[in-house]
């Protein structure tokens, strides 16, 4: 295989997500109005309950839904990931992940452009969001729009790489509402996304320890951050170390050899 | 390249303490359709997700066209196409749309695809259906796709598991007929697993499954006149039935 090839497979994975993605707006709308319901009305009754010191990157004080913002355009990118997840114990169960596995393209590379091409088509969505966020006064600066983009792209990358690590050891499309509870709620609660964790600290250094690990919350700070024109490091190298090793366990989790698939193949 | 497509050796699986497969010897020659019959849970599936890579033996060699699946494994899924059992079509997808794609998964310039998608709709007679969503086709047409998907990147080796499950009599007909024209014309060796005897001529290559134990190898008509039995089905049935 030349690198021509490995291109056209990208290419071709991309092409398949995006026709899915365009396929389903019903998906594309809720994974808007969760934010949005969010924005306007959880951020609206919380705003006068949470006082927001000046913390970086904000260089003034700022408004609940101000704060909120980077954790929703999170919940986009978490939803977004369980959701592939989801699609891919479907895919899986329905064979069209058999499909894919059948290529003679390495295997660690086909996951990989899944990966990549799930996570470019969450990006539709975080900027359909960022732009209904405007009417919201949630406005940062114009260069933050576009620091957005890789910003958002590693956190998708590594949420995505949770989801497809999922979907290699969930058996059956039954056990997704024990992710729902174990994984996506506990990793949104336990995050920056709703409060600063200075703030969660004054009332438990535990439940703020967790937070603090959460690689969740690195992901949501690394949004922040380049929304408004900062690049912070410890969040980058939490999420991009993450990312490698979600991918990792994902490849080992499809890997006949290490046995992940196979008790599924015999379940069936 | 030897004259085998496919070339199996001693192989075995196991789930927990169950036997899907023992010692699985099976040699298929270029141009060859190879019937391997068996009842349901006779190993047929797990057969299938040995040689496209879903699990690894834990005994055994496969090879296609001399290129071992555990050392050359990238190599010899370029010769393989497959149609599995079960529908693996994006229903949400055109046709050309899921065609598209497996080409893109075997690395195939995206105009070559475009050609290759002709050619195979015309083979199949699907071109007016080429932009239709596979939700809206019958159940023939969806099995013509996937034929037309495995062979795109023009495959040696066909793997069908189960193709024709489903099906009516007069699609399975056409389906099976379609798979013989293609070894007889193109060359193409073809492992056709079923548990319907009548998808099976006496001239056929064949191999009886039974509890992942091979009962019987070699041509069907051979095959019945050793076991001094007059067809298939009667074959099946003294070589399956339970000892005494």
């Amino acid at each position: 295989m030349n690198a021509s090839a490995y291109y056209y497979c990208f290419v071709g994975i991309l092409k398949r997500e995006m026709y899915r993605f365009l396929q389903q707006r019903s998906r594309f709308l809720s994974s808007l109005v969760r934010p949005l319901l969010w924005l306007a009305v959880f951020a609206a009754g919380f705003r006068s309950a949470l006082g927001i010191a000046i913390i970086p990157p904000y260089e003034t004080y700022i408004s609940y839904e101000v704060y909120i913002a980077p954790g929703l355009i999170g919940i986009i990118l978490l939803f977004n990931g369980m959701q592939s997840s989801l699609s891919m114990v479907y895919d899986r169960e329905m064979g069209s992940m058999r499909v894919l596995l059948t290529s003679p393209i390495s295997r660690a590379y086909l996951l990989a452009c899944k990966l990549l091409a799930t996570s470019l088509v969450s990006l539709f969505q975080v900027y359909a969001f960022v732009a209904i966020a405007r009417l919201f006064d949630i406005t940062p600066p114009l260069i933050g729009y576009v620091y957005l983009l890789p910003a958002a792209l590693l956190p998708a990358l590594m949420l995505s790489a949770l989801g497809l690590f999922l979907s290699s050891v969930i058996r059956q499309l039954e056990n997704f509402a024990g992710v729902m509870n174990f994984i996506v709620f506990p990793m949104f609660f336990l995050s920056s996304a709703l409060y600063p964790l200075w703030k969660m600290r004054e009332s438990n250094e535990l439940i703020y320890q967790i937070c603090a690990f959460n690689p969740f919350t690195h992901g949501i700070e690394l949004i922040r951050f380049a929304l408004y024109g900062q690049f912070n490091l410890l969040a980058f190298s939490v999420c991009a170390m993450t990312t490698l090793v979600f991918l990792a366990l994902a490849i080992l989790g499809y890997d006949p050899k290490h046995g992940l698939l196979k008790r599924k193949a015999g379940a069936s | 390249m030897s004259n085998n497509a496919l070339h199996i050796r001693d192989l075995s699986y196991r789930y927990g303490e169950r036997h899907a497969l023992n010692k699985l010897n099976l040699d298929i020659a270029e141009g060859v359709f190879f019937g391997l019959l068996g009842p349901n849970g006779a190993g047929k599936t797990t057969l299938m997700s040995l040689l496209t890579r879903l699990l690894k033996p834990a005994s055994g060699e496969i090879s296609v066209f001399d290129y071992s699946l555990n050392k050359h494994a990238n190599e010899a899924m370029r010769h393989i196409g497959v149609v599995f059992q079960q529908s693996t079509l994006d229903l949400d997808l055109s046709v050309a749309q899921n065609l598209e794609y497996h080409g893109a998964l075997h690395g195939i310039a995206p105009r070559e695809v475009r050609s290759r998608i002709q050619q195979e709709l015309t083979r199949f007679a699907l071109s007016d259906r080429q932009h239709d969503r596979v939700r809206d086709l019958n159940g023939g047409h969806r099995r013509r796709v996937e034929l037309a998907r495995a062979l795109l990147h023009r495959p040696k080796l066909l793997l069908l598991d189960e193709a024709s499950a489903g099906l009516d009599i007069d699609t399975r007909a056409n389906l099976n007929s379609h798979v013989r024209a293609l070894c007889k014309q193109d060359g193409i060796a073809a492992l056709w697993t079923t548990h319907l005897i009548e998808e099976l001529h006496n001239e056929d290559q064949i191999l009886i499954l039974h509890k992942g134990q091979c009962l019987a190898q070699g041509q069907a008509q051979t095959l019945q006149n050793n076991h001094n039995v007059k067809d298939l089905p009667a074959l099946f049935s003294q070589l399956t039935r339970p000892a005494a």
